[in-house]
């Protein structure tokens, strides 16, 4: 069994994409079918990605591949191949499950849409994409799954078409992200140069096994560094982070798929999947490659999580946190807590879908209306929604014992605390908590509490197609806490292939009460400043002018409208200045001088060969009127015409004779 | 007034030039046919007038010719009237100016 699931892995992917592929040849729009076929393929590769999940269990350490030959150039063979680790096992029922009750809420929340079968086409398509990049033992085949995945994402973001805003957004998360593949694609090469192969591993020849690692040298630093550039495009990290709230124009069960629990956490993995790059030659667990991972992941963390405090948008305070808590995991794995980073993947991707998935619920119950200050007193109208949505709030917050995010949290911050450079992540990373809880006690007390006000006058709570999956999700954050606790740390051990040392001293560290306390604070700050709120902003009212900054998300948008886009358009403008006047100005004076000597033998051919034609036929011409005026066909004339002929020959005989 | 040859030859050229001029003049085409009958008639008598006032005797060879002549002209008199029908037939006139498709 174990056996036969490592040469057929590439069925979970094929198996949704085969779907996709069903749903766009269905003649007209059958939308059962499209639901059908597109839920069918998620459980068939839900189904192989547990079988694939059992034997990684049973040995620590456990790692397969299955290599084959894609093309041959010359001596060169270029391989590609799958992989079954901890990791991607993990990854893959991670991202099958949610999947699977993202489209089961799809079909309640898009109900109503008219391009209901192409939604299920691309989310179909936008899974196999997903799961393709997980189990990619070569970088190549990893480069060509995530670039199907941005395709998917443009798909999937500019799904309303009609909508400007949405086409806007689907273009410049296309845009954004490319900016940060051409880094990852120039490190493919380099890595290509300077190892002779593209594959992770290959019996100990792999470019992440220690013969490939040691022919690279220093440049591994700046092949680690390119290809963190495609992270932080996909994962959106600072400073490529701006896609991501925008990309919130999409159908929420695509925020939720994408944005949330798969797609950003894209970058996340591809850091821990060629982690032997960035750790190579570390000292101390410090590598440069990795300080700047932190750094990154630092500044994306605390610039989202602040930004998120003034959002007003449901959604976009969700992109914010997604973005800050990738910024979290990026420092947790370039501390080098990668199975905490790993774990916190995990534990995100189920309680950001389920709070996406809620939102959409919250939206679609509110009649489309996404801003939470028209919201309000939606506890007692959607008691399911509501009470899923507590529990992802607790968990994305941190609070501990019963929801997954605090353990993986925790276990962050424990990591920071023993960097070796320096203690500043580890307490900017504690302010991020604070903030976390903050702004999501904010959006819970606008959400659902408080009085009802416009939006949610006439809220009703979703079906029971859409509160299926929340339950789910929900449960699955639950669960996952008791998976989770360090207390009993297999999950921890599996991944990272090592074995914990589980002291009772490591249960009750200091950071643990400490996280309790900046848990609580955060929470215990919103309530007390956005408690019996009703329509303007506390913090607003208090610090206009912060509120004013972090509402504009930092000016960053404009900022590089500004900077970036405007040198972008002063070199658009220049070229094109440059190709109206001077290439344009070249191509017509060639042109005239061709146009002038065409109009030089013109003239000749008209005025010399043709006169001289034209006058020969002319003369030909006029002597053949002439003569067939002659013609007249009356035998009288011609008749005459022989009695004159003999009349001549007569008179030339007698002038004869 | 002895009878000479000249005289004889004035009345044949007379004969000529009136079928002549009939058969270039005339619209009708069976006075055409007349006036070639009367050039033909001509030349006969001029047969006749050479025979008869050439040496003597003679052969009866401007008597014979004149005769085939007169039967050759009956023939092509038939010819020319079976023409002239058809003619008419397929243009429903004999006016030869209307008829004029013998060009080209």
């Amino acid at each position: 069994m174990s056996n036969w699931i490592i040469a057929h892995l590439w069925l979970i992917p094929a198996l949704p994409l085969v779907a996709s592929l069903l749903i766009l040849s269905l003649p007209g729009a059958q939308r059962t079918a499209a639901a059908f076929l597109a839920i069918a393929g998620q459980i068939a590769a839900l189904i192989f990605s547990v079988s694939a999940f059992v034997p990684t269990l049973a040995t620590p350490g456990y790692r397969s591949f299955h290599n084959f030959t894609w093309l041959t150039f010359g001596e060169q063979a270029l391989r590609l191949g799958f992989v079954l680790d901890p990791l991607t096992a993990v990854m893959l029922v991670m991202i099958t499950l949610v999947s699977l009750c993202i489209f089961i809420f799809s079909v309640g929340y898009m109900a109503a849409d008219e391009n209901f079968s192409r939604f299920f086409a691309y989310l179909s398509f936008f899974s196999a994409a997903m799961l393709g990049v997980v189990i990619a033992n070569s970088l190549l085949l990893l480069f060509i799954c995530w670039e199907l995945v941005g395709l998917a994402s443009y798909l999937l973001i500019g799904f309303w078409i009609h909508k400007t805003s949405a086409a806007a957004a689907a273009k410049k998360a296309f845009i954004t992200t490319r900016i940060g593949d051409i880094g990852f694609f120039l490190g493919l090469l380099w890595l290509y140069q300077s190892s002779g192969t593209l594959l992770f591993y290959d019996g100990g020849n792999g470019s992440l096994e220690s013969a490939g690692l040691t022919s690279l040298g220093a440049s591994a630093t700046f092949i680690a560094l390119l290809i963190f550039c495609g992270a932080v495009g996909k994962s959106g990290q600072f400073p490529l982070h701006v896609w991501l709230p925008d990309a919130m124009e999409g159908p929420t069960p695509v925020s939720a798929l994408i944005h949330a629990a798969t797609m950003v956490a894209a970058g996340v993995f591809l850091v821990a999947r060629v982690y032997p790059l960035f750790s190579l030659g570390a000292v101390n667990g410090v590598t440069t490659s990795l300080t700047v991972v932190v750094w990154i992941g630092v500044v994306t963390a605390l610039i989202s999580a602040l930004i998120a405090l003034a959002q007003a948008d449901i959604k976009r305070i969700l992109a914010y946190s997604t973005v800050s808590q990738l910024g979290l995991m990026m420092v947790s794995l370039g501390v080098g807590g990668v199975a905490a980073g790993i774990l916190h993947l995990l534990a995100h991707g189920f309680f950001k879908a389920l709070l996406f998935l809620g939102s959409g619920s919250v939206i679609h119950g509110c009649h489309e209306e996404q801003d939470i200050r028209q919201m309000g007193g939606l506890r007692g109208v959607m008691p399911i929604t509501f009470l899923t949505y507590a529990i992802g709030m607790m968990a994305l917050s941190g609070v501990p014992l019963f929801f997954s995010g605090a353990w993986t949290k925790e276990e962050i911050l424990h990591a920071t605390s023993l960097w070796s450079v320096s203690h500043l992540p580890h307490y900017l990373m504690m302010a991020g908590v604070v903030l976390t809880a903050l702004y999501m006690t904010r959006q819970m007390i606008y959400v659902f509490f408080g009085n009802r006000r416009t939006a949610s006058a006439h809220a009703h709570e979703s079906s029971a197609v859409m509160t299926g999956p929340l339950l789910v999700l929900a449960f699955c954050t639950i669960a996952l806490s008791v998976v989770l606790t360090p207390a009993w740390p297999w999950l921890h051990e599996y991944l990272s292939g090592e074995t914990a040392s589980v002291e009772f001293a490591h249960l009750i560290q200091p950071i643990l009460f400490v996280s309790l306390v900046l848990v609580a604070a955060g929470i215990g700050l919103g309530v007390l400043l956005y408690r019996g709120v009703s329509r303007g902003d506390p913090m607003e009212e208090r610090l206009p002018a912060l509120f004013r900054f972090l509402e504009n998300r930092m000016w960053l948008d404009e900022l590089y409208d500004w900077t970036i886009l405007a040198l972008g358009r002063f070199a658009a403008g220049l070229s094109d200045a440059l190709d109206r006047y001077f290439w344009d100005g070249l191509v017509r004076l060639f042109g005239g001088l061709g146009q002038l000597f065409g109009s030089l033998t013109k003239g000749f051919d008209e005025k010399g060969i043709n006169a001289g034609v034209n006058d020969a036929t002319g003369v030909a011409r006029g002597l053949g009127r002439i003569m067939s005026g002659w013609q007249s066909g009356q035998i009288q004339r011609y008749l005459g015409a022989i009695a004159l002929g003999m009349l001549t020959l007569l008179l030339f005989y007698a002038w004869l004779t | 007034m002895t009878i000479t040859l000249q005289l004889f030859l004035l009345v044949s050229a007379a004969l000529f030039c009136i079928g002549l001029l009939a058969a270039l003049s005339r619209r009708h085409a069976i006075f055409i046919l007349i006036g070639i009958e009367m050039m033909l008639a001509a030349a006969g008598l001029n047969f006749i007038a050479f025979w008869r006032f050439g040496p003597q005797p003679a052969p009866a060879t401007g008597v014979m010719v004149t005769i085939f002549a007169i039967a050759i002209a009956a023939a092509e008199a038939a010819v020319g009237l079976a023409l002239v029908i058809a003619v008419y037939r397929h243009y429903r006139t004999i006016n030869v100016d209307q008829i004029d498709q013998l060009k080209g």
